[in-house]
């Protein structure tokens, strides 16, 4: 059992009625050799590892290497309750942790990529939430996991996943994509909802260049993080309430590529267009680079 | 793409930030130690283009130091590489340098035993976390590899390849691909046998007395 688009997917759900975890288990089983079993304790850990990063991120106010990041993330979850935000502390405590995640990255703390390091905080922020407000048990969240797997697979296949070929909008864009799916099947939407929260994804950030300041995984990526746990929530909803993308998810991904190939090498994480060119990302770029012991000729 | 597994998908488990920079990093550098037999106790990292500027900010040092103790991409311990070598005795040091043409994200690693033996390795990281080694001891390669392989450093003539798959056949080792560098006929050759399956050790020991003009074998793990 093999699938390389989104039409492939829903096809083999169809015809042998299974949902999407299920044709992704069944194609893994078959393509690694390995038992369920085994397959299933790999996903329980990499979700262990994920939760625990975002612990990690929460636990100090370090600073990141960079220094562009500062705690953020633990602000944010201990300021809840405050009543002095916009979004409800539900929404902003997922926020909360897909930005701890980036923290924990940017301290070289263990992370999954989930599908690049830059990507990393949005799956597991769900997943966490998903968990805690529906008490979800272990397989379901290993379903998610597989959903989420499933979605991102397709991509890779037919698209580049990474901020240097295809801008941000191919990195968060695909982890949001993968989010949003799970999101819909951990509430008990059908193999085309999860693919069209997948394409509301993508629909919704669409061009958004790659321009991390200094080069690092640091800024503005923590926030796009955030932006991309609101995203896929929005997405997820959206598709649960039979909202339909008007164009399929595999020509989403090609225009998504598309965009990513015409899009100029400064917006592609050569931290020379975009945010990254700014005065003031030049001056930290400066500060930062001109002080490595490299430099000093150790 | 087509055999992707799950786990490239939603994988590896790393340190942070990058996996070009960091993880890629820590994996030549485990690489590296992978050339020697013995105890490290110099190692010297010229760093170039990208991989110098990402230094710090990325902690590229630190995880190349860090593969070069022996530690994987997925290891706390990266972090504090720097501390852990001082630590341990292990002398290292940084420096930048230019090449034209040369991959952004490469380095040379020079290792020295306790011995006295130099061992080096080039390498540059090509994104998600993928490397390729660009020469050994300064014989040029072109080796990419996620496969644990056998490395062999022997002297080049006739019919010792035969002798080597010959061997491994024996073993019942499944070739999945061999690649061979060579400084000049009848000189210097290094072979790259991947294998299919993991395999024991051992056999580098057995392989080394077995055949004729092979001054040293290596395994390689690649996790
Ligand atoms: S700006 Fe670039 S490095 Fe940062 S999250 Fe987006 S794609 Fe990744």
């Amino acid at each position: 059992m093999n699938f390389f688009s989104g039409k492939q997917l829903l096809d083999l759900c169809k015809e042998h009625e299974l949902e999407i975890w299920q044709v992704m288990l069944n194609r893994e089983l078959e393509a690694s050799g390995r038992t369920e079993k085994e397959i299933f304790a790999d996903i329980e850990h990499s979700l262990e590892v994920m939760f625990h990063s975002i612990d990690q991120g929460l636990a100090t106010y370090d600073r990141s290497l960079g220094g562009l990041l500062t705690g953020q993330s633990k602000k944010l979850y201990e300021e809840l309750g405050e009543e002095k935000f916009y979004l409800p502390d539900r929404t902003l405590k997922v926020v909360a942790y897909a930005m701890a995640v980036m923290e924990c990255n940017a301290r070289m703390g263990v992370i999954v990529a989930a599908p690049t390091a830059g990507s990393s905080g949005i799956l597991p922020a769900v997943l966490k939430d998903a968990k805690e407000t529906m008490n979800l048990d272990t397989q379901k969240l290993i379903e998610a996991f597989l959903t989420a797997g499933a979605v991102g697979l397709i991509v890779m296949q037919n698209a580049s996943v990474s901020g240097a070929q295809g801008g941000c909008q191919a990195e968060i864009g695909t982890s949001t994509a993968m989010s949003a799916a799970a999101l819909v099947h951990l509430k008990g939407g059908n193999a085309r909802q999860c693919l069209d929260a997948a394409s509301f994804a993508y629909k919704n950030i669409m061009g958004l260049v790659c321009d991390p300041i200094a080069g690092l995984v640091e800024l503005p990526c923590a926030k796009r993080n955030g932006l991309g746990v609101l995203n896929a929530m929005l997405c997820a909803d959206l598709a649960l309430l039979d909202v339909r993308s008007v164009v399929p998810f595999d020509e989403v991904v090609d225009a998504m590529n598309n965009v990513g190939n015409t899009m100029p090498v400064a917006m592609r994480e050569t931290a020379l267009g975009g945010l990254a060119a700014t005065p003031t990302a030049k001056g930290i770029e400066h500060e930062l680079f001109s002080n490595t012991e490299l430099n000093k000729g150790r | 793409m087509s055999n992707n597994s799950l786990f490239d998908v939603i994988g590896p488990i790393m340190v942070g930030p990058s996996s070009s920079h960091t993880a890629g990093a820590a994996k030549l550098g485990r690489l590296a130690r992978q050339l020697v037999h013995g105890d490290i106790v110099e190692v010297r990292f010229t760093l170039y283009d990208s991989f110098a500027r990402t230094y710090r900010g990325h902690g590229t040092g630190k995880a190349l130091l860090g593969g070069v103790m022996g530690y994987d991409l997925d290891s706390e311990e990266l972090k504090h590489a720097e501390t852990i070598a001082t630590f341990r005795g292990l002398k290292f040091s940084f420096e930048e340098g230019h090449k034209d043409g040369i991959h952004p994200n490469s380095v040379d690693i020079h290792l020295t035993e306790d011995n006295g033996k130099k061992t080096s390795l080039s390498g540059s990281s090509i994104g998600g976390g993928n490397v390729v080694i660009t020469s050994i001891n300064g014989i040029e390669t072109r080796l990419q590899t996620n496969l644990p392989a056998i490395v062999t450093h022997h002297r080049d003539r006739v019919g010792i390849l035969a002798e080597i798959t010959k061997f491994l056949a024996e073993k019942k080792l499944n070739i999945a691909g061999m690649n061979l560098y060579r400084s000049a006929v009848g000189k210097d050759a290094y072979m790259v046998v991947e294998i299919d399956q993991a395999f024991d050790d051992a056999i580098s020991q057995e392989l080394r007395d077995l055949i004729d003009d092979i001054m040293d074998v290596f395994v390689i793990e690649n996790r």
